[in-house]
């Protein structure tokens, strides 16, 4: 069985993770529930 | 069934990623906790209906506030949103373009508007790589206001889904925000105009020449889980798979190819002769199962100069 897509899977899964203890939930969060000036064209 | 079966998985997830049907009463956007996941296809999270946010906006946000946030200490450098794409392309590829994204789904049906049809020179393949480049990651971070702040160069001047599901909806819903409105929201529906009338005459004009996020999971399409697999030895070269594929593929040159988009339209709809099957972390799946009526049809379609000798086996 090839190694390399589990390997690809994990390492973004860390990144995934470090993204996430790091807060960056909460940033995504807190911009995609406010109206974007941009991209609604008007910014 | 089988033949709709794509289609119908297309616009269910086209209604679920647009899942907020209460819009009309509260006038403005959802605001629940589904936004902190982001969408696997383009869908733009200022649209009215929708419940996740947009991967693209996502990114671009943490790029026009790297400066910010590493002069702060917070170091957010997008690795959410990055490793989340990440999965989903190592697990399958471009797939969520052919089965999930809605501005894919628009496009096809757009595709569906009969008349005379135009194929998409091969030279425009590389322009996603270029938009993904320069207004996902280098203008976002390079060029930035007196506050360190950079802009959203995708969203802002581009980006035809945010037109169609956020900036027209938002000012039916809103219409004080008409007072904001300048030559750029004109730009950007002549844009989306401009994409439309292309998507009749070609198929698929946005995810082959600009979109970025197309182009961020074709990186992934040789070296997913999910392979589709090329079984020469049963292949006729009748190119049925090309003619049939939605984004110009010559299956048996270029299997896996990155600009392949997943629709598997050659595994379960063209190719009559077993040539194509798939394949997922070790688990074989079904090949493309020759149909005898469907090969007899198809034989006669092909010149026979082109068939190897079937006939002549002992
Ligand atoms: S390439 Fe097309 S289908 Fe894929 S994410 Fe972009 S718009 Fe959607
Ligand atoms: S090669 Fe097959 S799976 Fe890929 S886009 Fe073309 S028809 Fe779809
Ligand atoms: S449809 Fe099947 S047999 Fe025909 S060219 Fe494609 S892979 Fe080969």
């Amino acid at each position: 069985m090839r190694k390399g897509p589990f390997i690809i899977i994990g390492v973004f899964l860390l990144l995934c993770l470090m993204g996430t203890v790091t807060g960056e939930v909460r940033y995504v969060l807190e911009k995609a529930v406010s109206i974007c000036l941009d991209c609604i064209g008007i910014g | 069934m089988r033949r709709y079966l794509r289609r119908i998985i297309q616009s269910l997830s086209a209604l679920f990623l647009n899942g907020y049907w209460y819009f009309p009463i509260s006038r403005t956007i959802y605001q629940g906790q589904l936004k902190s996941i982001c969408s696997p296809g383009l869908n733009c999270h200022s649209c009215p209906a929708a419940i996740t946010a947009c991967p693209l906006g996502a990114i671009q946000n943490f790029m026009a506030g790297i400066r910010a946030s590493v002069e702060a200490a917070r170091y957010h450098f997008g690795f959410y949103v990055l490793g989340w794409l990440g999965i989903i392309g190592g697990l399958v590829g471009r797939m969520p373009c052919g089965w999930i994204c809605p501005f894919g789904l628009i496009q096809d049906l757009l595709f569906k508007i009969p008349g005379r049809k135009i194929r998409i020179p091969d030279i425009f393949s590389y322009g996603p790589y270029i938009f993904l480049a320069l207004t996902i990651f280098i203008l976002p971070i390079w060029v930035v206001d007196a506050f360190g702040y950079g802009f959203l160069w995708f969203c802002k001047f581009i980006c035809p889904a945010g037109t169609l599901e956020a900036g027209l909806p938002l000012l039916i819903l809103q219409p004080t925000l008409y007072g904001m409105v300048g030559h750029l929201f004109y730009i950007k529906v002549a844009v989306l105009f401009f994409f439309f009338t292309w998507s009749v005459l070609a198929s698929r004009p946005f995810c082959r020449t600009v979109c970025p996020l197309g182009a961020f999971y074709s990186f992934f399409n040789r070296a997913s889980l999910f392979q589709l697999k090329y079984h020469p030895e049963k292949c006729t070269h009748c190119e049925l798979c090309y003619q049939d594929c939605p984004v110009d593929i010559k299956f048996y040159e270029s299997p896996n190819d990155i600009r392949c988009i997943r629709c598997l339209v050659c595994l379960r709809e063209s190719c009559a002769f077993g040539a194509i099957s798939w394949e997922m972390g070790g688990i074989e799946g079904q090949s493309s199962r020759p149909k005898t009526s469907l090969v007899n049809s198809q034989l006669s379609l092909v010149k026979k100069t082109q068939l190897p000798d079937l006939t002549n086996d002992q």
